[in-house]
């Protein structure tokens, strides 16, 4: 009973086995990568594990307080920018190697030619609660 | 309408349906349709007999419902066997209700959550708010989890070790949302020490009142007060006195088990008017009948903290030393241990490494403002 980030980078992964880019897939390839992703949500909901997803346009900027009374400041975006984040899907299983099979599952999500894209998918621990019984 | 009153009949008469025949999740919807009808009707009309009132439009509701569907043969096979109540007692329904609940076949999270809904009588919105998660998922949680059970027998005999496990996690998961789920956990523990006689049961109860005992003064502000800076004056002391009173009674039945053991460490703590005059030998002595019942590595972890405490911090350190490293907290208790003794450069050090570590964010900021004090 513990909750998972499941993080999609658009860079800043290691590359996987099937590195074609999308624009280079056939538009049904494409439906098809989506279609599985739904499903994929979808079927995490009746098993009772869905917390939330979202995805990510491509481009952020970057923000701070810039001092009393003065509007924040704003900068970039940074085309150089190594990390990129696309989405995430927060899930909640009952074990860590329950997490793994659905994270393994999500990137076999399929991509150029209808293979699998193996894609690297990063995984985070969410904090829990403190335990009321410690001692 | 007494609400509480309502909740700890609602097990019981789901338990009397479940016993007659009714399966699982249809005697789930007609217990809740006749919650609904006590809602309208117990105010202007009192019954005398309230549990007798809700068997009675439970079961009607059921049968309605049996008879909107198809199973028009098996609703009459029903009715006939509806005179037959069978020599099983109320105390015996709500019980085989939590053994089922918690069956062995459902994962830890579904036993948790049709546990609430079914035994707790909370709605699901109240367990996904509890939980974190959207109602949908937890809607298609508990409905898994009651599939899953559906084709298991009512009248086995289930083991109590699985519900003492279950309320465990209740209660532990402690409060969040608009739901006190150890308050929960203490109801439902309660409720079941009423209907069994069963010293772990006990245990466990009192295994809870003691913890909860300390509630208001384990935070500050959101930060972690550990047991030794806690402001005892803050203490429940009707809460301590019931759960000594709970655990002396199992106890005195000689045999022993995990929930009492760790209840007599809990009373321990609990009886010392400052953390300076905790028994920290007799301490000692529960985490070895502990650690011979289970043989869990944080027990042993915990031990070594007592035995810091009762034969200094070397004896501490060196029955440190006999563990694995790997163990969650087992820097953070090494870290405290190098403190005590007078080594706070590799205190401080320990504290980060056990911050990076905490599986909670109150842990790791606790453990950062450790490490803070040391080095400033």
């Amino acid at each position: 009973m513990a909750k998972y980030l499941l993080l999609k980078h658009y860079r800043g992964a290691p590359a996987p086995a099937n590195d074609v880019p999308m624009d280079q897939w056939t538009p049904d390839e494409i439906t098809a990568h989506i279609q599985y992703m739904n499903d994929f949500a979808e079927k995490l909901k009746t098993t009772g594990e869905f917390v939330d997803g979202q995805a990510l346009e491509q481009e952020g900027t970057w923000v701070r307080y810039d001092g009393e009374g003065r509007p924040p400041v704003t900068d970039g975006p940074f085309a150089e920018t190594k990390d990129l984040i696309a989405g995430w899907m927060i899930i909640d299983t009952d074990t860590y190697e329950r997490a793994l099979e659905l994270a393994a599952e999500l990137s076999a999500a399929p991509g150029k030619d209808g293979k699998p894209i193996h894609e690297w998918l990063e995984i985070r621990p969410l904090y829990g609660s403190a335990p009321t019984i410690t001692e | 309408m007494d609400e509480a009153l309502v909740r700890s009949l609602t097990p019981a008469v789901l338990g009397i349906l479940v016993r007659r025949g009714a399966d699982f999740a249809a005697a789930e919807d007609a217990v809740q349709d006749a919650l609904v009808e006590a809602v309208r009707v117990w105010p202007v009309d009192p019954p005398r007999d309230p549990k007798g009132w809700l068997v009675t439009a439970a079961w009607r509701k059921f049968l309605d419902a049996t008879r909107a569907e198809t199973a028009r043969r098996r609703r009459e096979d029903l009715v006939d066997a509806e005179p037959e109540q069978g020599p099983a007692s109320d105390a015996d329904d709500t019980l085989q209700l939590y053994f089922l609940c918690a069956h062995p076949s459902l994962t830890p999270s579904s036993a948790v959550a049709l546990t609430l809904r079914a035994v707790g009588g909370l709605t699901t919105r109240q367990i996904a708010q509890a939980y974190l998660v959207p109602e949908a998922t937890m809607a298609q949680r508990i409905s898994r989890a009651k599939k899953t059970i559906g084709d298991v027998r009512f009248d086995q005999p289930g083991d109590v070790a699985t519900v003492l496990r279950v309320l465990y996690l209740v209660f532990n998961e402690g409060y969040s949302g608009d739901v006190d789920l150890a308050a929960e956990a203490i109801r439902l523990t309660r409720l079941l020490a009423g209907g069994i006689d069963h010293p772990e049961v006990a245990g466990l109860l009192a295994l809870m009142l003691l913890h909860h005992a300390r509630r208001a003064s384990r935070t500050d502000g959101g930060r972690l007060v550990p047991l030794a800076e806690q402001d005892r004056a803050k203490w429940d002391t009707t809460l301590i006195a019931e759960g000594v009173e709970v655990l002396q009674a199992a106890l005195a039945r000689d045999r022993l088990g995990e929930f009492q053991a760790q209840a007599a460490i809990a009373a321990l703590h609990a009886d010392a008017p400052a953390a300076e005059e905790t028994d920290w030998v007799q301490i000692v002595e529960w985490y070895d009948e502990l650690a011979k019942l289970t043989d869990s590595p944080v027990v042993r972890l915990n031990r070594a903290v007592a035995v810091g405490e009762a034969d200094g911090p070397r004896a501490g350190l060196k029955a440190l030393a006999e563990l694995d490293e790997s163990l969650p907290r087992y820097s953070a208790v090494a870290a405290y241990l190098h403190e005590r003794d007078g080594d706070r450069r590799t205190a401080a050090k320990l504290y980060v490494e056990a911050a990076g570590k905490a599986s909670n964010l109150a842990e790791r900021e606790y453990l950062t403002r450790q490490a803070a004090r040391l080095n400033n």
